[in-house]
């Protein structure tokens, strides 16, 4: 793999199937009752947060951890950046601690580049801005695998805020690679202009976007990225986007029902759809420290795991 | 020598005297005491190019420019002339803040420096600046550069308050709720890259306002850094109907699209600027402007920022790229050598229609002119060098870039203020 995981833009089809592939076996060690390989020992990774988070940043410790890292969490107010140092002094002074790896969250699209950039330490990105969320499209395309056995050639209907949303770029980027059937559905407002160039349908009906999916993911609503009225209300918004349990019956007979979360129980989907029998939304979340481990594994050069 | 204003396009002696243009002809005889120069085949004489949209940072922004290192940056890349945009700090929006701005160029004494004062006061937008009283002082236009005009209102009183002085209101156009916190051009690669984008109607419709309101009041309007093809079709719009509006458009807008957004560097911040680097139909409309004469003038937009602050996310760097040392590369470059215009009328963007839109001496070497002379070298290999640059800062996406066309040296009033490195033997 390259230095950086920077995107899923940067990652070819192959190295994509490498890293399901590595996850599969990161998956078993997670069923073990020491959950603990040395594979990393030795390496210190730092996971660097400048946004809030809670799934994200207790996935890749918990994957760091179980890879025998010696991991550090730092995590950045945003407010205190305003008047502090700058990203590149932040980064260049934990750069001179000699970290192997960081793990960098961030509210500006870009953020991970200019780091891999300056930084001789591997980049990841645990999500920048409205740009990319790589590990978490990863560890969606897993969930689908594990489901479908296979993602090309699987309707894949995403569903709600598209615009501000680094969770569908990323989604996106992976899926088309990997030859599935992408169909995008939201307000108008909330398409990101373009966005079919890369290889998808866009519908403002859910319905039909829904139509025979096997995959329903379903996105945030995304308030804290929103200035100006892109919807009415959320009211209006669950009305015509929720994902109801009347909606799920235009899928597949076997449809999963996905959501990056955090929910919005009632505004993007109904919490009886969250709960009930298609969704796999816990299992997103089971999977994403076995890819997590296997992005980490592979960056680290794939030596044995035992 | 290539004069358009005189019609003048072949080889011409020039006879300098105590600054100005004395005569130009066919084999002027040469006295005893004049110095002569012989300039070899390939070079080409032209009115001084005059880069009517600059930001020279100075009083306030010293760290970014000052009045003595943008002058030096404007003659390093041909310009004998600058007009600076009042954004500075204070505002020029006073006599006082116009009179220091030309203290500090007497004391460069390099380009002349053509102050532009504020439409309104401390550009808030609420009430007029003194225009008179900044005329007086020497401010041949008055703009709110770095933000519109901010109202309908006010830009119809300024346009009409000008009409005594038959002097230009320069806009910003860009219809500040559409751009909202937009940092790049509303299109595919700002969508992949995750950055809020600014759509073209953000200025195309400040365009047609501003070219309605001067069609109302008969003012004289000029459309700054013109990026998308909607506000050109305004602008022809606009002359089609007899309104006096004249636009100019930069070089990177003619040159870069926001595909540059994604690589080679992927957000690097010198290509953050506004208007944003639009995409390739709106590059290919400016193109076709140039060559057909609905773009007047080729700026810069001169804008420096120091590298401290273009060292941070895309998202919170400031907009702006030098532009005074790469401009006349990139013109010959990307439009002449191309066929795209000839160099007359290359010398007309750069030189006389700035003169004529500003109302300012130059674009012209007839007799009893000011001896503002640019030497060019239309086949100077040139490679780009931001750390070699005059300008303070060092903000450009053209670093290392390898160009075809150069300028061979810069005289001011007949005294010669640069000559480039290359042509030292040439000895003006």
């Amino acid at each position: 793999m390259k230095k950086d995981l920077l995107g899923i833009a940067e990652l070819s089809r192959e190295e994509i199937y490498s890293i399901l592939d590595t996850a599969e076996a990161m998956r078993e060690i997670g069923q073990r009752p020491i959950k603990k390989v040395p594979t990393l020992r030795g390496k210190t990774i730092v996971n660097l947060f400048y946004e809030p988070s809670t799934r994200t940043r207790t996935s890749f410790e918990i994957a760091e951890k179980r890879l025998s890292a010696d991991t550090l969490n730092i995590a950045v107010a945003t407010s205190s950046v305003v008047k502090g140092e700058t990203l590149a002094d932040t980064a260049m002074n934990i750069e001179a601690m000699a970290p192997d790896m960081i793990v960098l969250r961030h509210g500006s699209s870009g953020a991970c580049h200019l780091l891999a950039r300056i930084c001789r330490s591997r980049i990841i990105n645990a999500g920048d801005g409205m740009h990319e969320h790589p590990t978490q499209a990863l560890l969606d395309a897993f969930t689908i695998r594990q489901h479908k056995q296979r993602v090309e050639g699987v309707k894949v209907a995403i569903i709600g805020d598209l615009l501000h949303s680094r969770v569908l770029r990323s989604n996106v980027l992976l899926l088309t690679k990997l030859g599935a059937d992408v169909w995008l559905s939201g307000p108008p407002t909330l398409v990101p202009p373009g966005i079919e160039r890369l290889g998808v349908r866009v519908s403002s009906s859910v319905d039909e976007a829904v139509a025979d999916a096997d995959v329903i993911m379903m996105l945030r609503i995304q308030q804290e990225r929103m200035q100006g009225a892109f919807f009415p209300s959320l009211r209006e918004y669950f009305h015509v986007f929720g994902m109801t349990a009347e909606r799920v019956k235009r899928a597949r007979p076997d449809v999963i029902i996905m959501h990056p979360g955090p929910l919005n129980r009632g505004v993007e989907i109904a919490s009886d759809v969250a709960d009930g029998p298609f969704s796999v939304i816990l299992e997103q979340v089971a999977n994403g420290v076995a890819v997590r481990m296997a992005v980490l594994y592979l960056l680290a050069g794939g030596a044995e795991v035992d | 020598m290539v004069d358009p204003a005189n019609g003048r396009d072949g080889a011409f002696d020039v006879l300098i005297e105590e600054g100005r243009v004395a005569r130009v002809g066919k084999d002027l005889p040469a006295d005893a005491g004049t110095t002569v120069v012989d300039l070899a085949h390939g070079f080409v004489i032209c009115p001084g190019l005059i880069d009517m949209h600059v930001h020279l940072r100075e009083p306030g922004q010293e760290h970014k420019e000052t009045v003595a290192s943008g002058t030096a940056a404007a003659v390093a890349g041909g310009f004998t002339a600058v007009a600076c945009m009042p954004n500075t700090s204070p505002v020029n929006d006073n006599a006082g803040v116009t009179r220091f701005i030309l203290q500090k160029a007497a004391e460069a004494n390099l380009a002349r420096v053509y102050p532009i004062g504020a439409v309104s006061r401390g550009q808030l937008g609420e009430q007029l600046a003194d225009i008179a009283e900044l005329r007086q002082a020497g401010c041949v236009a008055v703009t709110d550069d770095g933000r519109p005009v901010a109202t309908a209102l006010l830009m119809r009183r300024a346009l009409e308050y000008t009409r005594m002085f038959d002097m230009p209101v320069i806009e910003h156009c860009e219809e500040q709720t559409l751009k909202g916190d937009g940092v790049a051009h509303e299109g595919f690669h700002a969508s992949t890259l995750g950055l809020r984008g600014i759509p073209n109607e953000a200025e195309s419709i400040m365009a047609l306002r501003d070219i309605s309101l001067a069609e109302l009041t008969g003012g004289v309007v000029h459309v700054a850094h013109l990026s998308a093809r909607q506000s050109l079709d305004a602008v022809r719009y606009g002359k089609a109907r007899g309104v006096r509006v004249t636009c100019e458009v930069t070089p990177h807008h003619f040159v870069l699209t926001d595909e540059m957004l994604g690589a080679p560097v992927p957000y690097d911040t010198n290509t953050k600027m506004n208007p944003p680097l639009r995409e390739t139909a709106d590059r290919d409309a400016i193109l076709q402007g140039l060559a057909d004469g609905a773009v007047d003038a080729i700026a810069t937009d001169h804008a420096p920022h120091h590298y401290d602050e273009k060292h941070v996310e895309f998202d919170r760097a400031p907009f702006g790229i030098t532009g005074l040392e790469t401009a006349v590369s990139l013109c010959f470059d990307r439009l002449v050598h191309r066929g795209l215009i000839s160099l007359t009328r290359l010398i007309e963007l750069l030189s006389v229609n700035p003169a004529r839109i500003l109302r300012v001496p130059g674009g012209s070497l007839e007799a009893g002119a000011p001896a503002d002379i640019t030497i060019l070298a239309p086949d100077l290999a040139v490679t780009v060098s931001a750390a070699r640059m005059r300008s303070k800062s060092k903000n450009t996406p053209f670093d290392g870039w390898r160009l075809r066309g150069g300028v061979a040296a810069t005289i001011v009033g007949g005294r010669t203020v640069y000559v480039n490195a290359e042509y030292q033997t040439l000895a003006l």
